[in-house]
Formats: structure tokens, C-alpha cells, sequence
């Protein structure tokens, strides 16, 4: 595991993407889309239904996140990653249609893990509960689609230095499994 | 009688709401400082670094600790000798209210479990009320995300299943959830009890000072011992492998049927929030 961080910018060069693996820490800049539950739930029924959704999703990284309100003059409010399992169902289809990169907390189904492989996409995971920390990241903030939902609706993010480490990689390594592997004792 | 205005309670509980989302409770934050010392796992280290400077720029109040600023638990304990003038429970939820506009808190209730509707102010507050000796109020709200709070679990074990049934029924609720709840974790342990008030057992041992053993030494003894196991399950800070999975464990008991042995693991996140005052 490297301690030294690779600086990415997003939308990244697909090599620079790829070639990521598990333990790698990461420092993000560039575009980011927030989605959690419900506008996964509604972009993939969308999909479903032969709909046009209202995100291009390729090339994009996803951040699972429904920041706290902004305080006047800042962008967002408190940000950090929710939990990734939740939004587990409908990624496979959101990975069919181009993203190639996630950002939440917590450990990913097999399903996932497949179509990260077959897609090639990245998984990466925010230091959970640091949203204060993670907003100081996030320098302008705007909603693109499903304004109803609230903290929940899509948003575009641009973001400097936002730190993660690379959680599940698209050879199959799964930081989750192998890293509490490492520590477990008896 | 002393009598106690309910403007008081909402101003006091709309003060501990906004507080315990921008400060993270003292306790915490030295077991985060202890966890430094002895977490060998790099991406363990990073996680507990970025930890302990959220707690810094949250508490300079510009943003909550975290996004998730939870469902407003509050435990009132309202002396005999209180007489309140108005509506206890308005008062808690107009608390809240203010706590979520003035504190820029998200809004995270819905009024319907499946239809969804978002309450907008982080009403209605989960209350827990007792009636105690005295003539003082004491209130302790604690904002609870639902992160750790999706991995929380509930059995109805055999009696004769006894500590070792326990310490399986904990370690499992760990290795399936720990890693998704934010560990480093607070561990809250229900025994004992009925159905319904194992899981109150086990919030209420999230509001002890951490690394305060149970008076009981064989709880005392069992406290330490899972803790020892759950941090023996290499899970980490942020779920990534490390050393420190859990900060502390804490057990609270109570007297239950002969033929039950009731059990809950409420999960607490590294941002195990909690503030009380006494009126």
C-alpha cells in the first residue's frame, strides 16, 4: 500500500483510471455527479424503460453523497460518503452506460465487483463521516437534474484534492476483503 | 414544585442538537487520539488523520461533523418535583426544528416509512421519557445517522446460549456491518429485558463515557474481552484492515424472562455524538 497519493483529474485519461489498485491513495480534482438512492432508483427505471435520462453518465465518476445545506457563500454543506451497498442494485446498469468511477464508504456486492471488471471501473472510498473535511474539497456546486429530491437530487461538483483510496480496482482487488485479511488475528 | 417553561427546553434542546453536530463529544475525541497511537495499517492511519481534523474544522462551526446529522434521539429524565407549563414533547420537536434551520443541518426524516415524504426540519425526535426523583430535568440528545444505525441487530437468543452466544451474536453483527457503520466503532450492548427495550438497553450504552466499565465485573470482564475480539477482526478505521475497529464497548443489563436472553448491538459511528444539560 502506497502512502504517497496519485493526483488525478477528472475526467481522467482512461490508462491513468485503469491502471489504478487497491490501497492506492488518491487525491481527486476536476467534475464530479453526486447520486444516492432515489436518483439511482430513477435513473436506472428510466434506463429500463427505454427513457432518455437527463446526465450524460459516460466517462463520469459518481460520488454517493446528500450533502447538509451550504451556509451563505459556500457551496455545499457537510459531505462525505454514504454507504455504498445501498446503491449496489442499480450500478451494473449505470456502469453499462459508461461511469468509470464511485465514491462512497463500505464494501461492494460480487455483482458490483463482476461489473467493475467487465465495464473497467474504479471504486473508491472516502473517509466516512469526515464531511466537514470533504467539503473544504468542494469548490462549486450545482444541480443538474431531479431538483425534487432535495439533498438527494444530482448535482455536478467541482472538486481540488478531494482525498480517497482506491477500494476496488478492475483486476478484481477488493480492499474491503484483503485489507481486514492483513490485520485479522487468530 | 419548581415549574420549568417548555421555551426552555426547546431553546436547551435546540443548543445540544446544534452543538453535538459541530463538536464531537471530549471522550471521542481522545479515543480517536489513543487509536492513533497503536493503528500499524496506513490507509487506518490516513482515515484517523482525517478524522481528527473534521473534528477541528466542524468545531470552528462551519460545517457539521457529518452530512448524516441524524435522527434527534432525546432521553428526558424529568424530575417528580418538575412541573412543566406547556407541551414537553412540542417543546423537544420545535427544538429540533430550530436546531436543523440555524444549524444548517440536513433534513433527514421522512413522515411515512414507504411513502418517503422528507419532514424538512428533522421532525418528529425520537423521545425517551422517565420519571426520576428530584427537581432538575436532564436532557441528552443524541443526533444518531443511520449508517452505524442500518447495522445495528436485535436476538432473542436461548438462555443457555449465554456469554458465548453473546460474544457470537456481537462478533457476527461486526464482520457482516462493521465495515459499512464507520468504525472505528462505539459498540452499544443491550442484555436482558424484553423485545422491545434490548435495542433502548444498548442506545443507552452508547451514552456512557467510552472506556467506563459496567459496575458488574462479569459485564466489566465481557465488555473488555469483545472488545479485544472485535478489534482482533483486523476490520480498521474506515473498514480498510487495521488495528482499531472498535473504541469501546459498553454493556447495559437488565432483568428479563427465565425462558429469554434478549440482545442488542447498537452500532455507534467515530462520530458517536451526544450532548446533555440539566435544567
Amino acid at each position: 500500500m502506497s502512502g504517497y497519493p496519485v493526483h488525478l483529474h477528472l475526467p481522467a485519461d482512461n490508462h491513468d483510471m485503469m491502471g489504478l489498485r487497491i490501497g492506492q491513495v488518491v487525491r481527486l480534482s476536476g467534475t464530479l455527479l453526486t447520486a444516492r438512492d432515489a436518483a439511482h432508483q430513477r435513473l436506472v427505471s428510466s434506463l429500463e424503460a427505454g427513457e432518455a435520462i437527463p446526465v450524460c453518465l459516460d466517462q463520469a465518476v459518481l460520488y454517493y453523497v446528500g450533502p447538509a445545506p451550504a451556509r451563505p457563500g459556500r457551496p455545499v454543506g457537510s459531505a462525505g460518503p454514504t454507504t455504498a451497498r445501498r446503491m449496489d442494485p442499480y450500478t451494473p446498469c449505470l456502469l453499462a452506460q459508461g461511469v468509470k468511477g464511485m465514491i462512497g464508504k463500505g464494501p461492494r456486492s460480487e455483482q458490483v465487483q463482476r461489473a467493475m471488471r467487465d465495464h473497467g471501473a474504479v471504486y473508491f472510498a472516502a473517509p466516512g463521516g469526515a464531511g466537514a473535511l470533504l467539503a473544504q474539497c468542494i469548490v462549486q456546486a450545482e444541480v443538474l437534474a431531479y431538483p425534487e429530491l432535495g439533498p438527494e437530487a444530482i448535482h455536478r461538483l467541482e472538486v481540488r484534492e478531494f482525498p480517497a483510496v482506491v477500494a476496488g480496482d478492475r483486476f478484481g482487488g477488493n480492499l474491503y476483503d484483503s485489507g481486514p485479511k492483513t490485520y485479522a488475528l487468530g | 414544585m419548581r415549574h420549568v417553561t417548555s421555551e426552555m427546553i426547546e431553546t436547551s434542546v435546540a443548543d445540544l442538537m446544534e452543538r453535538a453536530n459541530y463538536c464531537l463529544r471530549d471522550d471521542v475525541e481522545q479515543a480517536l487520539a489513543e487509536a492513533q497511537t497503536r493503528e500499524e495499517s496506513t490507509a487506518g492511519q490516513g482515515l484517523l488523520n482525517a478524522l481528527r481534523e473534521n473534528s477541528r474544522i466542524a468545531r470552528t462551526g462551519d460545517y457539521p461533523l457529518c452530512q448524516d446529522t441524524g435522527t434527534a434521539v432525546v432521553f428526558v429524565e424529568l424530575g417528580r418535583d418538575v412541573k412543566i407549563t406547556g407541551d414537553l414533547y412540542g417543546a423537544i420537536n420545535r427544538g429540533v426544528a430550530r436546531a436543523t434551520r440555524r444549524g444548517y443541518l440536513r433534513a433527514s426524516m421522512v413522515a411515512d416509512p414507504l411513502r418517503r415524504e422528507n419532514t424538512k426540519d428533522n421532525t418528529p425526535a425520537i423521545i425517551h421519557l422517565d420519571s426520576v426523583a428530584g427537581s432538575a430535568i436532564r436532557l441528552y440528545v443524541m443526533p444518531k445517522g443511520a449508517g452505524s444505525e442500518n447495522m445495528s441487530r436485535l436476538w432473542m437468543l436461548l438462555p443457555g446460549e449465554g456469554v458465548s452466544g453473546v460474544k457470537r451474536v456481537v462478533l457476527e453483527t461486526l464482520t457482516i456491518g462493521g465495515s459499512s457503520a464507520c468504525p472505528p466503532l462505539v459498540v452499544g450492548i443491550g442484555l436482558g429485558g424484553s423485545f422491545d427495550s434490548v435495542p433502548l438497553l444498548a442506545k443507552r450504552a452508547l451514552m456512557r463515557p467510552l472506556n467506563s466499565p459496567n459496575d458488574a465485573p462479569h459485564l466489566a470482564t465481557l465488555e473488555s474481552d469483545l472488545l479485544d475480539a472485535i478489534n482482533a477482526l483486523g476490520i480498521g478505521p474506515g473498514g480498510l484492515g487495521g488495528r482499531v475497529t472498535a473504541l469501546s464497548v459498553a454493556i447495559e443489563a437488565a432483568p428479563c424472562h427465565i425462558a429469554s436472553l434478549p440482545v442488542a448491538v447498537n452500532l455507534g459511528c467515530h462520530a458517536m455524538r451526544g450532548r446533555e444539560a440539566v435544567l
